[in-house]
């Protein structure tokens, strides 16, 4: 029960506006900028795009500033600042096979057509602290090489073609839209991955890890994972014909999963999958493989109980703003639910201590 | 000379418009053409389709931020402009030159603007490209040392 309280009005001004000099942080030091932000904590942006599902990286800089760099909270303005928005329509289905990639590498296939691209990537970084970036250096120079012209190929195309993987079945049905309606369970792929996509990364890192230690162990390799941009293009009514609008850049992975058949099916390997808003690579890969480890029931796999394999438990709780309105909520006040919980507790000890005095007497 | 009421023409360069940064769009073209606005420049959301697997069934992805205008020349040509971000002089910008594009200005504005978008987007795209490929791994086998 919640009873209004009057009285907080001047104690909450005042403490945002000693949110607002803490954010600033010492004058002595010069502000930090939202251009900054976006050039200079770009994989932050891009998880607050993922997570916020919505892809604006001066709004996803905006709100890390806002937020003092709390990426939840900043997350939580974004969503906010969406539903504002007026819905235009949907894209066409992005083709990630157009994908210009900076970073595409396979765990599987040595030698893929495209090559192993690295990117920009953290691996193979010692990971010892660079104490040279105390200082202001020059910028970078990245060294070139002949640019690659054509389409890089989807690596499980080659597996496809000996049918030793499954084929994605083709279709254009309307996708449910867990922003529009809300979600029901249980829930077909499309829902599910659109629920993963911006699910917290931090839970699905710790769900997918869960599938390697044994949890619902399906066994995945990296078949592809490629980063780089993807135009979007939108059916336009008032020209009657599509039209590119934009240009994002994804993480796309693509598991590669054993798979032992059934009576009807021969042995054949089984994908997971993950697509995510911006160089977003531990994310894509723990999608994939919770993807994976969802699709138990289609594919005739025994349910050993796992969370990964429990749409409700992966679904309902993967939602980081949902999360933490649920459990921050509980700080708020909460003085007359607090109240009578008090009377109960006396009433029983008082119960409890006449028990006892009756028993001695 | 192209023909500017062809629509896989009128497709080319609203996409290179709409995907074109608004500085650089705007440091090309200062036009302000007198034009009728048929639909003030707003923001909003479109909801970005992916496909299971890269090739299966679409499935929602997230949204993203799109601006759109719509303008009317006096003679009469309609032009519309779907950008993406918050930039609505960008969508306006991109409206007016849809329906410029239309008239007879248009070798004059393909020479001046489209064509000068077209290369900035093909060398950025090289550029990034090149740094990609300096990445490539270049397998080499060891030989090894027995028999």
């Amino acid at each position: 029960m919640y009873v209004a309280v009057k009285g907080g009005e001047r104690a909450i001004d005042n403490a945002h506006a000693f949110l607002a000099e803490e954010r600033r942080g010492d004058p002595a030091v010069p502000e930090l900028s939202v251009a900054q932000i976006r050039e200079q904590m770009t994989l932050a942006v891009n998880r607050v795009m993922a997570e916020g599902s919505l892809y604006d990286p001066d709004l996803a800089a905006l709100a890390i500033k806002q937020a003092r760099g709390d990426l939840i909270e900043a997350i939580f303005l974004i969503r906010a600042y969406r539903t504002t928005l007026p819905r235009f329509g949907a894209s066409r289905p992005v083709d990630t096979g157009a994908m210009a990639c900076e970073r595409r590498i396979s765990a599987t296939f040595k030698d893929a057509p495209g090559g192993q691209v690295l990117g920009p990537t953290f691996d193979y970084t010692h990971r010892l602290l660079d104490f040279k970036l105390l200082a202001e250096g020059e910028a970078p120079v990245a060294p070139t090489a002949a640019p690659r012209r054509e389409l890089t190929p989807h690596i499980t195309e080659f597996l496809n073609k000996d049918g030793m993987i499954e084929v994605e079945v083709q279709s254009d049905v309307t996708p449910p839209d867990l922003t529009r309606e809300p979600m029901e369970l249980p829930a077909d792929r499309a829902l599910r991955l659109q629920s993963l996509t911006r699910g917290d990364e931090g839970f699905l890192l710790g769900l997918a890890y869960s599938t390697q230690r044994g949890y619902a162990r399906n066994h995945a390799f990296v078949g592809e994972l490629r980063i780089g941009t993807c135009s979007v293009e939108m059916e336009i009514p008032e020209l009657g014909f599509a039209v590119e609008i934009g240009e994002l850049t994804l993480t796309e992975c693509e598991t590669v999963n054993q798979f032992k058949g059934t009576k009807t099916e021969p042995a054949q390997f089984t994908r997971g999958y993950g697509l995510v808003f911006g160089q977003t690579e531990r994310k894509a890969i723990a999608m994939a493989l919770v993807d994976r480890a969802l699709r138990w029931k289609e594919l005739g796999e025994d349910d050993s109980g796992a969370p990964a394999q429990d749409e409700e438990f992966v679904l309902m709780h993967a939602d980081n703003i949902q999360a933490t309105g649920f459990l921050e909520h509980i700080k708020l006040p909460h003085y007359v639910d607090f109240q009578s919980e008090l009377e109960l507790v006396r009433k029983l000890r008082a119960s409890a201590a006449d028990a006892l005095r009756e028993a001695a007497e | 000379m192209t023909d500017p009421t062809d629509p896989t023409e009128r497709k080319g360069w609203l996409g290179l418009l709409a995907k074109a940064p608004p500085a650089t769009l705007a440091a090309l073209w200062e036009g302000a053409p007198d034009h009728e606005v048929l639909r003030a420049p707003e923001t909003g959301a479109v909801m970005v389709q992916g496909r299971m697997g890269g090739t299966g069934a679409p499935f929602n992805l997230g949204e993203m931020t799109v601006t759109r205008c719509s303008v009317r020349l006096p003679s009469g040509e309609v032009g519309h402009g779907y950008v993406q971000g918050r930039d609505k002089d960008h969508a306006r910008r991109v409206a007016l030159i849809d329906a410029l594009m239309q008239g007879p200005g248009a070798a004059d504005l393909r020479a001046r603007v489209l064509e000068p978008l077209a290369l900035a987007a093909a060398r950025k795209a090289e550029d990034r490209a090149a740094k990609a490929a300096a990445t490539r791994v270049e397998f080499f086998t060891l030989v090894r040392g027995e028999d």
